[in-house]
């Protein structure tokens, strides 16, 4: 494969609009894709994925902010409505119509929240659109196999599953790649936080026997069985949080935590 | 015949009644002493979701043996309201089993009550087991969960067996003395003919039985009519318009907050103008906290969900805070609104609230102020909180712990600056970098150095 591989030079909203050209779609990195290193990953795969299919799209770059959720949800509606109405004045220069991102968070707050504040776009979550492009055929999975007999735990996020709705575009998804899925005890709308949310990532937990990412892993833990298994996941906070669960139970070396477009652009033989 | 039986009676249930009232106006007043908020919108899926959810109990069935077991209660509430109708009738006008007159409808109904009746002794009884005995650990544990909850969940399973009881007294010893006079028996009685053995025979003696079963049977039902606004059974009425004015979002959208953004455009344009700020009745301006530091600066809406709380502690089960053992239970946030709003405003005849303090709760040091925040909620449940909306989903009642505790939050952070150390340094990063992390702002592209995938063919 060394040989066969080109450069892949990023499209961004600002030299698309120097050439008078529109993307299909804004691809909303957020700020974990952007700098947290593990999620960069998530950004590059889903990148690969675009460019693999063909989609016309384009990222903000250095013109992205964060959306506010963080300050939002920590109750700073002040700092929230200025990062809002600040994207909002940039998304609407660009003539923007449709944003794909691969955070719930991002998703939850441009799709629900900057409504209100002047901004109205059509909002996918990347596990809807993957799985848009699977039921496309335009993703084929050739690669599946290399998944066959091995078991997948999803993790839902709440701010795709309860916050939105959304509970089965990541589980068609996995079901693409022909691999054991299995269910926690708390799935889907009884799903288990991960704890990050509400701004806890960018805190100490309050006191209490145990913190909640060790929780969930235990249960994805005890889910999966021993050894060899892969807990899936369609957010940067619950891979975080997931990662240091499976860290804390020495577990790293047998249990991957992936997301969904990680394992889809490996199928694919777009990453390693 | 209208004897003075029937004036006594007559003035019993208005006395009865006219309490009642007395008692929702005081709870009416309370619930109207929060912020306005607009939710008569989308009438026809407000009334599906009440269809569903209220009525058809649509989120009691995520838990199997208590739905079922609730379904028989609520059935059984139903269905006896009926025959509390007849009751009313021939307590007033002196007759016998007035709606005898529809025949073999009545006969079913007759039939249906007594088998839902039997049915209602047999759930509240196991309820009663799973309270006190196998102490299932949501309804047992809990700071919330002091002397008073836990006593009135009793008195209403308790006094439910009891005019179910007295219901039967008054069947059984009617029918007998039916049959024993002959005279045709009107409606069908397939439980109390089993027990007709358990009263002796003259006539007279079940006369008195029966009339003695029938007025315990209704004036209990008075009686527990006027504990309901006291008690968390009183769902049993809110549950409808609650579920009525839930939220249709998304639950992940949360309120914005229509001042804020007035000041920011102005702030980021000089030549924008806010609208003119709302003014009260004398012509001053409307002062508004950012976010709730008491009951007042909460939506009409949230202090009706307080009212609502079957305290249940389904959201506190599914808590993932709780479940890790943080101080934040969602059950309590609701349930000190309703205590504080009636420690503020006026409470129902029975119930006065009463405070964490006087039963020297550990860890839970709520300070002498008087409003709910601090009062009763303490800054350090509402910061263990994740948003998840787990106790959302899971309430059967549609109440929106949430909002509380993000309104709540929104006060620490927007009037008192009190967040905690670390999400003060998260905002300074956002304002500074447009991110959570401190990253500059040059280095966000950089993922995208370097970034290969394989040239088709
Ligand atoms: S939203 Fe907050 S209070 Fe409700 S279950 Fe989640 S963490 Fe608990
Ligand atoms: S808020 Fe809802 S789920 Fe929680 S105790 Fe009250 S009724 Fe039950």
């Amino acid at each position: 494969m060394e040989e066969n591989k080109r450069l892949v030079k990023v499209p961004t909203m600002a030299q698309m609009a120097a050439n008078g050209e529109e993307p299909e779609i804004l691809f909303w990195v957020g700020c974990a894709g952007a700098f947290d290193d593990r999620y960069k990953r998530v950004t590059r795969a889903f990148v690969q994925i675009l460019e693999h299919v063909g989609v016309k799209y384009a990222v903000l770059g250095t013109e992205e902010s964060c959306t506010g959720d963080p300050a939002k949800r920590a109750g700073n509606e002040f700092l929230f409505q200025m990062q809002a109405l600040t994207n909002i004045e940039v998304l609407n220069a660009y003539n923007v119509k449709k944003i794909v991102t691969a955070c719930p968070h991002c998703f939850n707050t441009i799709k629900n929240e900057y409504p209100d504040l002047g901004g109205n776009y059509e909002v996918i979550h990347h596990s809807t659109f993957l799985q848009q492009l699977i039921n496309e055929g335009k993703v084929k999975v050739q690669g599946g196999e290399a998944f066959k007999g091995k078991r997948i735990t999803f993790h839902d996020s709440c701010y795709l599953g309860r916050a939105n709705d959304i509970y089965e575009a990541p589980r068609d998804v996995l079901a693409a790649l022909d691999a054991d899925l299995v269910e926690m005890k708390r799935s889907r709308a009884n799903g288990l936080c991960c704890g990050a949310g509400g701004a806890q990532m960018f805190k100490e937990p309050e006191p209490g026997k145990k913190d909640i990412n060790i929780e969930r892993t235990e249960e994805a833990l005890a889910t999966l069985g021993a050894g060899n298994g892969v807990i899936a996941t369609a957010c940067p906070f619950c891979m975080v949080m997931m990662n240091d669960g499976v860290k804390n139970k020495d577990q790293e070396e047998s249990v991957k935590v992936f997301d969904i477009a990680e394992l889809i652009a490996q199928a694919e033989g777009l990453s390693k | 015949m209208i004897g003075i039986e029937n004036i006594i009676f007559l003035i019993v249930a208005a006395v009865g009644i006219g309490l009642f009232v007395w008692q929702i106006r005081k709870i009416r007043k309370n619930v109207l002493m929060g912020r306005d908020t607009d939710l008569a919108d989308n009438p026809s899926e407000r009334i599906n979701k009440t269809l569903l959810v209220a009525f058809g109990q649509q989120k009691m069935f995520k838990r199997m043996l208590p739905a079922v077991l609730h379904l028989f209660v609520y059935v059984g509430f139903i269905v006896i309201n009926i025959e509390v109708l007849e009751i009313l009738i021939d307590g007033i006008f002196g007759t016998h089993r007035v709606l005898g007159f529809v025949g073999p409808l009545y006969s079913g109904l007759m039939a249906l009550n007594e088998i839902l009746a039997a049915l209602v002794i047999i759930a509240c009884a196991m309820f009663l087991w799973r309270r006190n005995v196998t102490k299932v650990p949501r309804l047992a544990t809990g700071v919330e969960m002091r002397a008073w909850p836990k006593m009135d969940a009793n008195v209403i399973l308790i006094t439910e067996i009891v005019l179910m009881l007295a219901l039967f007294v008054f069947n059984i010893a009617d029918l007998k003395r039916v049959l024993l006079a002959g005279e045709e028996v009107v409606g069908a009685y397939p439980v109390s003919h089993f027990f007709v053995d358990i009263f002796g025979e003259d006539p007279d003696q079940l006369y008195i039985i029966a009339k003695v079963g029938w007025w315990f049977h209704i004036l209990g039902i008075l009686a527990f009519m006027n504990y309901l606004p006291s008690s968390k059974h009183f769902h049993i009425i809110m549950a409808f318009p609650n579920v009525y004015y839930s939220k249709l979002l998304p639950k992940g959208k949360f309120t914005t907050n229509p001042a804020i953004t007035h000041e920011i455009k102005a702030m980021l344009d000089p030549s924008y103008q806010p609208p003119a700020p709302e003014v009260d009745a004398e012509g001053n301006p409307v002062m508004q906290r950012f976010g709730a530091k008491d009951v007042e600066d909460l939506t009409w809406k949230q202090l009706m969900d307080s009212y609502t709380c079957t305290e249940c502690g389904r959201c506190t089960s599914v808590c993932p805070a709780n479940i890790t053992g943080k101080l934040l239970s969602p059950r309590k946030i609701v349930m000190d609104t309703r205590d504080r709003m009636e420690e503020k405003g006026e409470h129902p005849a029975i119930f006065a609230p009463n405070h964490y303090k006087e039963m020297g709760v550990e860890r839970m040091e709520t300070t002498e102020e008087k409003t709910l925040l601090r009062g009763y909620i303490t800054p350090e449940e509402l910061w263990a909180c994740t948003t998840c909306n787990a106790c959302v989903e899971s309430c059967p009642v549609n109440i929106d712990q949430l909002s509380t505790i993000m309104d709540l939050r929104r006060f620490l952070v927007l009037e008192e600056s009190a967040a905690p150390a670390s999400l003060n340094a998260m905002f300074t990063n956002i304002e500074n970098n447009g991110a959570p992390w401190a990253f500059p702002a040059s280095d966000r592209f950089n993922w995208a150095d370097e970034l290969y995938v394989p040239s088709k063919n």
